[in-house]
């Protein structure tokens, strides 16, 4: 558990982050939002003390972040950030070992762990280990920079919009495999964005940042159906609510009883894909499939529509 | 087929045309003073042998003149540069009469043109080959042996500059060792002192820009200026600190050659480390503080290695500029091979001042090639090593 306290750092006359409070459960996510210069990211680097608050503390677990030095407290704690920060000298083994080596890890834990990280991250540690960060493609070099992140096997993730560089496709791949590898090591992880899109998508609960102040701290659902300002409303864009409303369903929760035509679409899949689908296919309704292959139903035009209404 | 020309090739043959048939190929002189009389190639040559060295030029340059393999092109400047080298200290022994000790036959503009458009030729065709780095210093060793055997063999002995070097060959040693140690030395003292200023100039915003303009000022004082200046200094030093004296400190000299050329090579370095320290990616170094490096193994694990081949760029600017400016020491008696230039100078005897000049210029052009090399080695090491 992280808990924030009171957190504020003045720059001079400028007050950057303006006495947050908030409380980070243990192996969730969460995702800073705000515009640029809302203080997201200086929030971010306050909890491993890349930036020292002015005011205010951090605790790990009850214990408080400044009782260890700074570079021992950013060793425990994963950080990845866009543009991934690769070392371009040294080799991608080279790169994910970073902090293995700092923590004086044995030659052969270190290989294990690295070859173990890059298989999970679908890099052949023979072919990709010894090559350079400029070889690798950008989503590549993205993945190697999360995995170097998670190297020492932190509890806690720092992520500073680390998937801002990357194209849409290769973006959402990433944000899957994050998600995965997250349910996988129980990380909690602490992501910074100024995409609402990204937030909703990702975040177990979504703090959003305005001018330096925390203006809401909830759940995706709560932030979309009761957004606490007009700078909340304005971010989650007015026309876009329902879609990113019925995003964070799946289509299994939304099966009703029946049959229905043509392709069956995975329970898996979210309530706006399947939505996007009927629109587009013309039909009233679609069949619904089990991970097994098994029909569960379908879901249906009207069933969405009702679903993407703003909750009571 | 279609007859191509090379476009550089164009410009060697026609200052080869102009180097072999009007400029002279050498120079000879009743003694060391008198103005010189200009002799051609066919003048300076037995004539059957004069006449194979212009068709084995004319050769060369028809071979530079169209688009030909490298290979050839190659070959071709290298069989022209020693049959140059060969031919030269025979037109030596030809043109000097039989027992004169005190005729002197130098090379003359035209030689020196011929080897200057060889030289290009070469250098074209090795740019070309994309040779790597340990090739082209194997490339300085091969030349160098080679000058140096034609030199042991005695073949040139018959020219001026190496009976001024058989007068002198003692003080030539003794000179030539004080100027690779001045340059050396004083580049030594600057890398040892410039390094941790460049480095304390990125971190602290503050120092750098005073102490780069301090450095950009010293650089804009004239050598000889300097010098000047810093014999009222060091005299003092020299009188008043113990021990200073037995140092070999004094106001004219080897010191203050040397803490000259040590601020003249502070500024490339400072500067060098500065910039290079600035070009590392900014994302890298906050990717290195992030994860918990110390500040101390951030600089030696990422801004170092990082910077090096910038800093070394620096190191390569100073070395050069150390052997040329070095030869300024000689005017405060402060030794090296400038000691020959300004004797040959007052002396209106020019193969005094060559036998200064030239070794000067083959330290610094050897100096240039072999760090142009580590340079290269240390930028592309990530490169090669998973080619």
């Amino acid at each position: 558990m992280i808990e924030i306290e009171g957190i504020t750092k003045r720059y001079d006359a400028t007050t950057v982050v303006d006495d947050v409070s908030m409380v980070i459960e243990p192996r969730t996510v969460c995702v800073i939002v705000g515009t640029s210069g809302s203080g997201k990211t200086t929030l971010l680097r306050m909890i491993n003390r890349l930036v020292e608050p002015t005011a205010g503390v951090i605790k790990f677990d009850g214990a408080d972040n400044s009782s260890l030095p700074g570079y021992e407290l950013r060793r425990s704690i994963g950080y990845a950030i866009q543009g991934h920060g690769l070392f371009p000298h040294r080799t991608v083994a080279q790169n994910i070992a970073t902090v293995p080596v700092l923590l004086g890890w044995d030659k052969a834990r270190i290989k294990a762990r690295v070859d173990e990280l890059m298989t999970l991250y679908q890099l052949d540690p023979e072919a990709f280990g010894p090559r350079y960060p400029h070889e690798l493609s950008g989503g590549q070099q993205q993945r190697v920079g999360v995995a170097r992140a998670l190297a020492a096997e932190p509890n806690v993730l720092l992520m500073d919009e680390p998937f801002g560089a990357l194209d849409p496709i290769i973006r959402n791949k990433a944000q899957e495999d994050l998600l995965a590898i997250q349910k996988r090591f129980g990380t909690t992880i602490i992501l910074v964005t100024h995409d609402m899109e990204e937030a909703v998508h990702m975040g177990d609960k979504i703090a959003v940042m305005d001018a330096g102040k925390l203006v809401q701290y909830a759940k995706p659902a709560e932030i979309l159906a009761n957004p606490a300002s007009d700078f909340v409303e304005t971010l989650v864009g007015a026309s876009e609510r329902p879609f990113r409303l019925l995003s964070l369903g799946r289509v299994r929760d939304a099966v009703e009883n029946g049959s229905a035509e043509g392709e069956a679409i995975p329970g898996d899949a979210s309530q706006r894909d399947a939505l996007a689908e009927l629109l587009w296919s013309g039909r009233p309704a679609l069949p619904v499939k089990g991970a097994d292959g098994k029909p569960l139903g379908r879901v249906t035009v009207d069933g969405l529509v009702k679903r993407a209404a703003r909750p009571a | 087929m279609q007859i191509r020309f090379d476009k550089l090739g164009v410009v060697i043959a026609a200052i080869v045309a102009y180097a072999a048939f009007v400029a002279p190929f050498a120079t000879f002189r009743a003694n060391r003073i008198v103005p010189g009389q200009a002799r051609s190639i066919l003048e300076a040559l037995p004539t059957a042998t004069g006449t194979l060295l212009l068709a084995i030029i004319v050769a060369a340059a028809l071979i530079a003149l169209f688009k030909t393999p490298l290979v050839l092109r190659l070959a071709a400047s290298v069989v022209v540069l020693a049959a140059l080298a060969l031919l030269i200290g025979v037109a030596g022994t030809f043109l000097t009469p039989a027992g004169d000790t005190f005729a002197r036959v130098s090379p003359a503009s035209g030689f020196w043109i011929l080897i200057f458009a060889f030289t290009l030729l070469v250098a074209d065709v090795l740019t070309r080959l994309n040779l790597s780095p340990l090739a082209r210093i194997g490339v300085l060793v091969v030349a160098a042996l080679a000058i140096g055997l034609l030199l042991i063999s005695g073949r040139w002995d018959s020219l001026s500059i190496l009976k001024e070097y058989a007068n002198r060959a003692d003080s030539f040693w003794a000179e030539g060792s004080k100027h690779v140690t001045l340059a050396l030395g004083s580049l030594a003292a600057a890398v040892i002192i410039g390094l941790p200023l460049g480095i304390l100039c990125h971190r602290v915003e503050r120092l750098r820009a005073g102490v780069l303009n301090v450095l950009n000022i010293i650089q804009t004082i004239p050598s000889i200026a300097l010098f000047g200046l810093l014999i009222a200094p060091l005299g003092w030093v020299a009188t008043h600190v113990p021990g200073a004296a037995a140092l070999g400190i004094r106001g004219i000299g080897t010191a203050p050659a040397f803490v000259a050329l040590f601020l003249y090579s502070l500024l490339p370095v400072v500067a060098n480390t500065v910039v290079g320290l600035a070009g590392v990616p900014r994302a890298a170094n906050d990717a290195a503080r992030g994860m918990g490096m110390t500040d101390r193994q951030r600089l030696f694990g990422v801004e170092f290695p990082l910077a090096f081949p910038v800093i070394l760029t620096g190191i390569r600017i100073v070395l050069v500029q150390n052997i040329g400016l070095a030869t300024i020491a000689a005017l405060i008696g402060g030794g090296g091979f400038g000691v020959f230039v300004f004797q040959g100078v007052g002396q209106t005897a020019m193969d005094l001042v060559l036998l200064g000049a030239v070794p000067t210029v083959a330290l610094a052009f050897a100096a240039a090639i072999i760090l142009d090399a580590v340079i290269e080695m240390t930028a592309t090491k990530r490169r090669v090593e998973t080619a």
